[in-house]
């Protein structure tokens, strides 16, 4: 399987400013220190090798959009975030008009999770399929309001494509798009599900908006088993730990720390950091990855674990 | 994990060894709450010393935090101390180092909030 994050970040999609270019320049050009390059493939290989990510780069501003694909030609998404916008205009650059089918699961209907769906390209192109799965019982309405007066202009009815809802049982397993897929409910206002995938002894698990409690065991095991042996598990890592339980407790979102605890508790390979808090800038957050690594290192156990953040744009096979 | 409660006059010194993780913090709730109330034992003011504490989690924290949250409601104070170099990187990363007033050692503490309860640890 090869997962694409098309957007990563928490709560509310942003963009970098004006100001943020100038300075990631400014740095570029401290880093160079003076050095001419003759060709582009020598600027790039400064770019690329000796520039750190949150300067060469960025984690980019859409909100939640991970496409898992699985190579048999339909199309798997988690959550139709805004990053569902490049995702479809990349779609329809490749496809070329040809109809295609689309398996969109969604952890919750809160908007930052469907605010990307009027803008899916391919669903207003006649032919192809949209079936939406999930566990809440108001997709379908949630999906209808956003798309009408007065919060877009264009009507539900318009859309092209053939356009279901299925409703998922939490913690029943089944195949689902060449996927064993099982959901399972999180911890968040008005509740959120997070879906373990496995194909070919592969294991994927997406689990955003959730938050934990860790001193309640009987959860904690719960989530040990549903990240079991995970070759990756992206997980919404958007506080520190300290705001989880302070300032920011209920409000439904869960920190580095514990994505690791519960990670290395379950075995998994690979952790991804996801759903970035909106306000960081790529500095912070790259900070956050930097001692999140530092975290694994000195509570290692034997059990190796991998960690990265996603950025728009990232791709991870498993 | 165990712990070990001292009162020096007005402050409580709980000492915690071993690891704290999601499966002994409720333990390590039930024997640190009871120190942060008005009960026999009860003292406003608690200094948390974690000279011997090889490892917190995330559960065991928001235990401290929990507890924290308890003593200010009291118009008390929960300070650690003495943090092991794990156990203070944990804070570090988890922030708690922003949330959380640390000492290093018990001495440091009793010296910045209670005189009287350093003079009695120091007759001991």
């Amino acid at each position: 399987m090869r997962i694409r994050f098309w957007g990563t970040r928490g709560s509310l999609p942003v963009s970098l400013t004006a100001a943020d270019i100038k300075q990631k320049i400014v740095e570029s050009l401290i880093a160079a220190g003076g050095r001419t390059f003759k060709t582009r493939q020598d600027a790039q290989s400064f770019v690329e090798g000796e520039l750190p990510f949150s300067i060469s780069h960025t984690y980019g501003g859409n909100s939640s959009c991970v496409e898992i694909d699985t190579g048999t030609g339909e199309y798997v998404l988690c959550d139709l975030g805004t990053g569902a916008r490049p995702f479809g205009l990349h779609v329809m650059s490749q496809k070329k008009g040809a109809a295609s089918t689309f398996h969109i699961f969604l952890s919750h209907l809160h908007w930052d999770h469907i605010m990307g769906f009027p803008f899916l390209v391919p669903a207003y192109v006649p032919g192809n399929r949209v079936i939406i799965y999930g566990c809440h019982d108001a997709i379908e309405q949630a999906f209808r309001r956003q798309h009408s007066s007065p919060c877009f202009p264009v009507d539900f009815a318009q859309l092209g494509a053939k356009v279901e809802f299925v409703k998922l049982k939490t913690g029943v397993r089944q195949r689902i798009a060449g996927l064993e897929v099982t959901p399972k409910l999180q911890m968040h206002g008005g509740d959120s599900y997070g879906y373990r995938f496995e194909r070919d002894g592969k294991v994927v698990v997406y689990s955003t908006d959730s938050e934990h409690k860790t001193d309640d065991k009987a959860s904690t095991r719960e989530f040990v088993e549903f990240f079991s042996k995970a070759d990756l598990v992206i997980f919404d890592a958007m506080y520190s730990l300290a705001d989880t339980v302070s300032v920011k407790e209920d409000w439904g979102h869960s920190s580095n720390i514990v994505g690791v605890e519960l990670c290395q508790l379950a075995k998994a390979k690979h952790l991804c950091l996801f759903h970035h808090e909106p306000v960081y800038s790529d500095a912070r957050i790259a900070a956050v990855l930097e001692e999140t690594l530092r975290l694994e290192q000195i509570t290692r156990e034997g059990h190796p674990l991998k960690i990265s953040s996603a950025y728009d744009g990232m791709e991870i096979v498993v | 994990m165990q712990v070990a409660v001292q009162r020096y006059a007005d402050v409580l010194v709980v000492a915690v060894d071993g690891r704290i993780d999601y499966v002994n913090a409720e333990e390590f709730k039930g024997a640190l709450m009871p120190h942060l109330t008005n009960g026999t034992t009860g003292s406003n003011q608690v200094v948390l010393d974690m000279s011997r504490l090889e490892y917190i989690s995330s559960a065991g924290l928001r235990v401290l935090m929990i507890a924290a949250r308890e003593a200010k409601a009291k118009q008390g104070k929960l300070i650690a101390v003495a943090l092991q170099p794990v156990v203070r990187e944990i804070f570090e990363i988890s922030k708690f180092t922003l949330v959380f007033q640390l000492f290093d050692s018990v001495q440091d503490a009793l010296k910045q909030i209670s005189p009287a309860a350093l003079a009695a640890m120091q007759a001991r």
